[in-house]
């Protein structure tokens, strides 16, 4: 009756090559502008592969606190796509080898210029916390968690799908998997709650910037990866239904989605606003030297841009509610967000280490990012071929075939 | 305030109502009302009602609200007693944006629920003719305006639906303000016989 064997259709695997290709391209213009160039053209290269390999890291992972969002919560709205954010799930490690490499290579070879902690010079005595940020942004600290969370994000991936998998040859109306799932769904919300929403982004991120900090920072960086990852699973749906296959999913799950993308644009417009305003209004010469560059100075397109794109238009845009039914436009504003998205973690990543010599990170960002989207598509694709596109036994099947949003 | 009569379906189950819904009006009755315990998913669908405004009143509340909150709070401090904050601007808009937001959700609020009362009809102290008194405890109703000549055959259809009860009853098809009276309503039903 329905399609659920996924084959990759031509078009896609072209595409995916051709974005490859560009992103190969960018590879090459970073290394050569490296290649006898000054430590700017150095730190400028490291920086953008950084924001990348960073930025796909992170939205890749939203897929796997969707599932276990959804599975804690028993919703069923989400089992009719199920397959698509875990096949993003389980390729995370991919992701998590380039960031695990890239980060312990800038700590342990110490010359990218990316992290002013590692400066011998870097007074830690400046800053009021010396001494437990003194122990937070140490080089044995940084390598132990930063490869702990990598591997656990990894496992999880994986292990959601395995589990996923395994139900399909079970007897229907068991749910020993489910249950399962259940409890691998618990570990991982506290692994979450303790990596991407805590401490990673203060690692990875904030410790860029040394001497300033934000409590708020790694919400606003859940926020920023979770709707983007949302609007990446919104494409996915899309695309397949496009290609003839997803029957089941109809306007309301696409509805639901798009919910998502609408709330957590909201969110993480709150959340951007509350980091901006404290600072404002208290208006302390260490904390608003953050803004500084940002707001005022060479960076002050993209601070602007950020919040038009990732406020503006999708609160306009999404707020109707047939609008969160028709595919072209919930496509558009996916694509959007996920742009927008790349701007914000480009305006927090480039003005702590290139200052304000963004034109080229940008050129190669565009470039690489292309690259990485082609990585993705290739994995992904790959991934959804070698399993029924609807989970099969799933105790909310029916549940979720009948489901109205 | 005008007494009318209708065919009236006791359902037991959502899953026979569906279907019934459908067979009514695929026959050509018109439907007064359907009335369910809990909000059934899809039966708005189903009866055909066109979505409702609300929500476009609710952005222009939403709207009223911010540029009241706005304008007021510009108007204090920039015109009518401006002050010196920690030398912040006179408009310092990052400062007034939660006030902003606020007002904003609170007209929102308001606006809607006096609206959504209006739309249908409800205020407190309002009576409306209550067809079986379990719609709001376990039974789907649907009533059918009907007259003297389609009574008999919409019972007969209706009965054929998977109804588990079917009667005709003469009520006040509008609400009215003022006590229920069985008596009175009796009275109207002997005026009519």
């Amino acid at each position: 009756m329905l399609n659920q064997e996924f084959k990759v259709p031509a078009s896609l695997t072209k595409t995916s090559w051709v974005l490859i290709a560009l992103g190969v391209i960018g590879l090459i213009y970073g290394v050569s502008g490296m290649m006898g160039g000054d430590d700017l053209a150095k730190t400028q290269f490291w920086a953008t592969i950084m924001h990348n390999s960073i930025f796909y890291l992170l939205i890749s992972v939203a897929s796997i606190f969707i599932l276990t969002a959804t599975s804690l919560a028993q919703g069923a709205w989400i089992v009719a796509f199920r397959r698509i954010p875990e096949a993003i799930a389980a390729n995370v490690w991919v992701f998590a080898i380039i960031v695990g490499v890239l980060l312990l290579s800038f700590v342990w070879t110490n010359n990218t210029h990316i992290y002013s902690w590692l400066d011998p010079n870097f007074n830690p005595k400046d800053n009021p916390l010396n001494g437990l940020k003194n122990f937070f942004l140490s080089k044995g600290f940084f390598t132990f968690w930063t490869v702990a969370v990598l591997l656990l994000w990894s496992l999880f991936g994986i292990k959601m799908r395995q589990l996923s998998i395994r139900q399909d040859s079970e007897p229907k109306g068991s749910t020993k998997t489910y249950w399962k799932n259940f409890n691998v769904s618990a570990g991982f919300a506290l692994v979450f709650a303790l990596s991407l929403a805590s401490t990673i982004p203060w690692l990875w991120i904030m410790s860029i910037d040394s001497h300033w900090f934000s409590t708020m920072f790694s919400w606003y960086n859940f926020a920023s990866s979770f709707v983007s990852g949302m609007s990446m699973i919104m494409l996915w749906i899309l695309f397949l239904k496009r290609k003839g296959y997803m029957g089941h999913v109809l306007e309301e799950h696409v509805h639901d989605v798009g919910k998502f993308m609408f709330a957590f644009s909201i969110f993480w417009t709150y959340l951007w606003f509350s980091q901006y305003m404290l600072i404002w209004y208290a208006n302390i010469p260490e904390e608003t030297v953050y803004f500084q560059i940002r707001q005022n100075g060479p960076y002050k397109f993209f601070y602007y841009l950020n919040f038009i794109l990732n406020f503006v238009a999708p609160i306009l845009i999404l707020m109707p509610r047939p609008n969160k039914r028709n595919y072209f436009v919930v496509s558009l504003v996916a694509i959007i967000i996920i742009f927008g998205h790349w701007i914000d973690f480009f305006q927090m990543i480039m003005p702590g280490t290139v200052q304000e010599h963004w034109e080229k990170p940008l050129v190669m960002g565009l470039l690489i990012t292309c690259g990485f989207a082609g990585l993705l598509m290739q994995l992904v694709s790959r991934t959804l071929t070698k399993a029924p596109l609807t989970p099969q036994n799933h105790p909310f099947l029916k549940e979720t075939i009948i489901h109205i949003s | 305030m005008s007494v009318k009569k209708f065919a009236v379906a006791t359902y037991n189950d959502e899953a026979v109502l569906f279907p019934a819904v459908k067979k009514v009006r695929g026959a050509g009755y018109k439907i007064h009302d359907v009335y369910t315990p809990f909000a059934v998913h899809g039966l708005d669908v189903a009866l055909g009602e066109k979505e409702s405004d609300l929500h476009i009143a609710g952005f222009i509340y939403g709207i009223t609200g911010t540029c009241t909150a706005l304008g007021f709070m510009g108007w204090i401090f920039t015109t009518d007693w401006p002050q010196n904050f920690g030398g912040k601007p006179h408009f310092p808009l990052p400062a007034f944006i939660p006030i902003v937001f606020e007002l904003t959700v609170l007209f929102a609020a308001v606006g809607m629920v006096l609206t959504f009362c209006y739309l249908n009809q409800i205020m407190p102290g309002v009576k409306k003719h209550i067809f079986n008194p379990r719609q709001t405890d376990d039974k789907f109703v649907m009533a059918i305006e009907v007259d003297d000549t389609t009574e008999a055959d919409t019972i007969a259809f209706l009965k054929g639906t998977g109804a588990e009860e079917t009667n005709v009853q003469i009520a006040e098809s509008e609400w009215w303000y003022g006590r229920w009276d069985k008596k009175e309503d009796y009275e109207i039903q002997q005026q009519i016989a």
